[in-house]
C-alpha cells in the first residue's frame, strides 16, 4: 500500500515556469509574513488575541483581511485572463497554455466568490452587527470562530492547490460530465470540490450563528422594526445561508459519491442525470448572489442615511422589499440554465419571476435617491462608493432584466455578454458595498479613520477602471464571442480586449491605491484617530468606544426608538443641563478565548488535503482529530470569565477624559 | 404600540397570565410520547397489513411520518401558537416553504427536460437493467 496515496514528486508542476514562478512569489511572502512576525515575537500576542478569539469584531476583521488578500489572488488571475485574451487574437496562442487558461478562469470564479466576496460580506456582519443590535457578542462565539477558521482552511486548500497538483478545469460551477472521473481524472476537481465542502460548513454554521442572534439577542427595546437596515438584510442573507447552502452541500456531495465510489448520480450512463447537477446548484446558486448582494444593500442603507443626515427614506418598503427578495430568489433558478431543454412553460414561468425580482430592487434604489434628496450629503469616501454603486448597479440589473427574456438569453447564454453582466452586479454591487462599509467601520474597527485622498483616488480607479473593463465585453457578447476562449481568430475582437486589458490595468491601480492607503493610514494613525461618533452615526455601533471595548457597552443600551442612538443623542442634548451623575457598572460574563476553531480547521485541512490525494490513513488521522477537538470543547470546566466592574468603570473613565482632551 | 404587541424584544418580561396558563410540562411530554408511540405502532401495522390496498400503503406510511413530525415539534419542542413562538413558527414555515419549492420546482424541471430530451425515466431504467 502507499502511504502517500496518489501524491509524488510530479505533482508539483515544474515543467510550468508561470505556475512555478507564481508558487515561489506565494512562498516568498509568506515566508516574509511568518519571518516578520517571529522577528517581531508577535506569536504569543497573535495567538491570544486573534487566532483563539473569540470576539465578533477581531474574527469580523479577520474574515475581511482573508478576503482582501484572496482579493489580491483572483485578481492576479484576472489580470492574467485579460493580458491573455489582448495578445491571443488571430492565429496566436498568447502566453497561457489552455489547461492553464482553464484552471485560471475557474479558480478566478471560485476564489471570488467563495473566497473573497463571502468573507468580505460574512466579516462586515460579524462587526457590525451585535454592535448594531446592541448586545456583547453572537449567539454562540466560539461556533463563530470556528465558521470563520473553516472558511480559511477551504481557501488554504485552493492556494495549496497552486503548487501541489493542479485545480479544476472545469469552471467555477464544475459541471458534470466534465467534472467527473472519466473526463477530469486529476486532483483539481477535487480540491474544488473539498474546498467548498469545508468552507461551505464554515458558511452554513455561521449563518444559523447569525439567525439565532438577530432573533433572540436584540438590546433591550430593539423590536423589529426598530432593527438597523443593515441587521435586516443580514437577516435575510442569514436566513438564505441556512436555506441554500444544505442545496450546494448535498450536490457536491453526490459528485463526490460519484468520483470516489463510483456512483452514477450526474454521469452519462447508468440513470445519472448531468442536468440535476446543473439543478441544484443554480438552486443555491441563484440565492447566494442575494446572499452576497443584501449585506452590501444594507452598508448603502446605513452610509447613505449617515451622510445625508436624515433618517432612511421608506424603512418599512425597504425591509418588506428585503425579505420579499429573500424568499423570491428561491423561484428564478432556473434563468441560469433557460438553454438546457425546458419548455416554454417552464422557461416563461422562470423568466416572469427574474422580472419579478427585479421589482423590490428597484424600490431600494428609489429608498436611497429620496434618502439623499433634501439631505446635506457629505462627499466622503463611502459616499463615492454608494453613487457609483446606484450609477453602476442600475446598468448591471438593466442588462439582467433583459437577461430574465428566455429569447434574449438564447442569444446571450454563455457569452462575454453575461460575463459583463454578472460582473457589473457584482463589482458595482457586492464589491463597492463591501469597499463602502470597510471605509465606514474603519475608524469603529481600529480608532483612526483611513486616508481620505487616497480612498477617493482607489475609488476612481475602481470606477473607471470597472467600465474600461466591462462595457467592451458588452458589445463583444453581442458580436458573438464566448465566455473562456483561451484564444480567438476574429482580429476585430482585439482592440475592445485590448481597452478591457487596460481597464483591468486601472483597477490595479485602483488596487494599489487601497494598499497604499492602508499603509499611509497606519502610519499617521495618530494624526488620524477618531471619536467614538467619527461621522455623526444614526446607529448604537456609534455609541461605543473605537475601537469598542471587548464587551461591546459597559451598560447596555435601552432602546426607545429606530435610529437608537441619534435618538438619544438628541435626547441627551435636550437635558444638557443635568449633572451627569456617576454610573455604577455591573461585572459582565464575557466567554473564554478557545482555540477550537483553529484546530479543527487544522484537522479540517488535513482531511480534506488527504482526501485529495486518497491518502486514507491520514484522512482518519483528521477526522479523529476534529472530533477530539469538539469532545475537548464539548467538556470544557470554565466557558466563561468575568470582567470586573471596576475595570469597566475605568475604562469608561479614561474614555470620557479622552473625550474631554 | 401596536407592533410590540407580537413582536417582543429580548428582555421584556412576559406578561403573567401567560405563564400561568400554560399546562404542565410532564401532562404535555406524556401525551406526546403516547400519540407517538400509536403512530409508530400504526406504521408498523399499514406496513405489514394485508387489509388495505397495497397501492395506498406507501401514501399512508407519508401521512404518518408527517404527523409524526408534527407531534414532535409542537410536544417535543414546544411548537405552539403563542406570542413567543412566533419566530419559531414563521422560521418553520419558511423551511417549509423552501423545501416545497425545491423540491416540486425540481421534479417539475427534470421532468419536463427529459420529456423535451425523448428520454422519459423508464428508458434510464431501462438502460440500466441491460446492463
Amino acid at each position: 500500500m502507499n502511504l502517500l496515496g496518489k501524491l509524488d514528486w510530479s505533482a508539483i508542476p515544474l515543467h510550468q515556469p508561470i505556475v512555478m514562478a507564481a508558487t515561489a512569489f506565494m512562498a516568498l511572502v509568506v515566508v516574509a509574513v511568518l519571518g516578520f512576525i517571529t522577528m517581531k515575537g508577535a506569536w504569543p500576542y497573535l495567538w491570544r488575541e486573534w487566532l483563539t478569539s473569540v470576539d465578533h469584531k477581531r474574527i469580523g476583521v479577520m474574515y475581511c483581511i482573508l478576503a482582501l488578500v484572496m482579493l489580491l489572488r483572483g485578481f492576479s488571475d484576472a489580470i492574467m485572463m485579460r493580458a491573455q485574451q489582448a495578445v491571443a487574437a488571430g492565429g496566436a496562442q498568447g502566453y497561457l497554455p489552455t489547461e492553464h487558461f482553464d484552471q485560471i478562469f475557474s479558480a478566478h470564479g471560485t476564489i471570488m466568490i467563495f473566497f473573497m466576496a463571502m468573507p468580505f460580506v460574512v466579516g462586515l456582519m460579524n462587526f457590525a452587527v451585535p454592535l448594531q443590535l446592541g448586545i456583547r457578542d453572537v449567539a454562540f462565539p466560539t461556533l463563530n470562530s470556528v465558521s470563520f477558521w473553516l472558511t480559511a482552511a477551504g481557501a488554504l486548500l485552493i492556494n495549496v492547490s497552486l503548487a501541489v497538483g493542479e485545480f479544476s478545469k472545469a469552471g467555477w460551477w464544475g459541471y458534470p460530465p466534465l467534472s467527473e472521473l472519466q473526463y477530469s481524472p486529476g486532483v483539481g476537481v477535487d480540491y474544488y470540490l473539498w474546498s467548498l465542502q469545508i468552507s461551505g460548513l464554515g458558511t452554513l454554521l455561521s449563518g444559523i450563528n447569525f439567525v439565532t442572534t438577530i432573533l433572540k439577542m436584540r438590546a433591550p427595546g430593539m423590536s423589529y422594526m426598530r432593527m438597523p437596515v443593515f441587521c435586516w438584510t443580514s437577516l435575510a442573507t442569514n436566513l438564505l445561508i441556512v436555506a441554500a447552502f444544505p442545496v450546494l452541500t448535498a450536490a457536491l456531495a453526490m459528485l463526490l459519491l460519484d468520483r470516489y465510489l463510483g456512483f452514477h448520480f450526474f454521469t452519462n450512463e447508468a440513470g445519472g442525470n448531468q442536468m440535476l447537477y446543473a439543478n441544484l446548484f443554480w438552486v443555491w446558486g441563484h440565492p447566494e448572489v442575494y446572499i452576497l448582494i443584501l449585506p452590501a444593500f444594507g452598508v448603502f442603507s446605513e452610509v447613505i442615511a449617515t451622510f445625508s443626515g436624515k433618517p432612511l427614506f421608506g424603512y418599512r418598503s425597504m425591509v418588506v422589499a428585503t425579505m420579499a427578495i429573500c424568499i423570491l430568489s428561491f423561484f428564478v433558478w432556473l434563468h441560469h440554465f433557460f438553454t438546457m431543454g425546458a419548455s416554454a412553460n417552464v422557461n416563461g414561468f422562470f423568466g416572469v419571476m427574474s422580472m419579478i425580482i427585479a421589482l423590490p430592487t428597484g424600490v431600494k434604489i428609489y429608498n436611497w435617491l429620496f434618502t439623499m434628496y433634501g439631505g446635506r450629503v457629505r462627499l466622503t469616501v463611502p459616499v463615492l462608493w454608494t453613487v457609483g454603486f446606484m450609477v453602476t448597479f442600475v446598468i448591471g440589473g438593466m442588462t439582467g432584466v433583459l437577461h430574465a427574456v428566455p429569447p434574449v438569453s438564447f442569444q446571450l447564454h454563455n457569452s462575454v455578454f453575461l460575463i459583463a453582466h454578472f460582473h457589473n452586479v457584482i463589482i458595482g454591487g457586492v464589491l463597492f458595498g463591501a469597499m463602502a462599509g470597510y471605509t465606514y467601520w474603519f475608524p469603529k474597527a481600529f480608532g483612526f479613520a483611513l486616508d481620505e485622498r487616497w480612498g477617493k483616488a482607489s475609488f476612481w480607479c475602481w470606477f473607471v477602471g470597472f467600465y474600461l473593463a466591462f462595457m467592451p465585453l458588452y458589445l463583444l457578447g453581442l458580436m458573438g464571442m464566448t465566455r473562456r476562449m483561451q484564444h480567438y481568430d476574429d482580429p476585430a475582437w482585439q482592440p475592445w480586449l485590448v481597452v478591457a486589458m487596460i481597464g483591468a490595468v486601472v483597477i490595479l491601480g485602483g488596487i494599489i491605491c487601497q494598499i497604499v492607503q492602508l499603509v499611509v493610514s497606519i502610519r499617521a494613525r495618530d494624526k488620524l484617530r477618531v471619536t467614538a461618533d467619527p461621522w455623526n452615526g444614526r446607529t448604537l455601533e456609534w455609541a461605543t468606544a473605537s475601537p469598542p471595548p471587548a464587551w461591546n457597552f459597559s451598560s447596555a443600551p435601552n432602546v426607545t426608538g429606530r435610529d437608537a442612538f441619534w435618538t438619544s443623542k438628541r435626547r441627551d442634548r435636550a437635558r444638557q443641563d443635568r449633572p451627569g451623575s456617576a454610573h455604577v457598572y455591573e461585572p459582565i460574563e464575557m466567554p473564554k478565548n478557545s482555540a477550537t476553531g483553529f484546530v479543527s480547521a487544522f484537522f479540517a485541512v488535513l482531511i480534506g488535503f488527504s482526501m485529495i490525494w486518497h491518502i486514507w490513513w491520514l484522512a482518519c488521522v483528521g477526522l479523529f482529530g476534529a472530533f477530539a477537538t469538539l469532545l475537548a470543547f464539548a467538556f470544557r470546566r470554565h466557558p466563561e470569565f468575568e470582567v470586573p466592574a471596576k475595570q469597566i468603570a475605568q475604562f469608561e473613565r479614561a474614555q470620557s477624559a479622552g473625550a474631554a482632551a | 404600540m401596536t407592533d410590540v404587541r407580537y413582536d417582543r424584544a429580548p428582555g421584556d418580561i412576559p406578561n403573567e397570565e401567560m405563564q400561568a396558563r400554560s399546562p404542565s410540562e410532564a401532562l404535555v411530554y406524556t401525551i406526546g410520547l403516547l400519540v407517538a408511540l400509536i403512530l409508530t405502532a400504526t406504521s408498523f401495522w399499514v406496513a405489514n397489513t394485508s387489509l388495505l390496498w397495497p397501492g395506498g400503503i406507501g401514501l399512508g406510511l407519508a401521512v404518518l411520518a408527517i404527523s409524526q413530525m408534527g407531534i414532535h415539534l409542537v410536544f417535543f419542542l414546544h411548537l405552539t401558537s403563542g406570542p413567543d413562538s412566533t419566530n419559531n413558527i414563521l422560521a418553520l414555515a419558511f423551511g417549509l416553504l423552501i423545501v416545497f419549492v425545491v423540491v416540486v420546482g425540481t421534479m417539475w424541471i427534470v421532468t419536463d427536460l427529459n420529456d423535451n430530451m425523448l428520454m422519459p425515466p423508464s428508458d434510464a431504467m431501462n438502460i440500466r437493467m441491460q446492463r
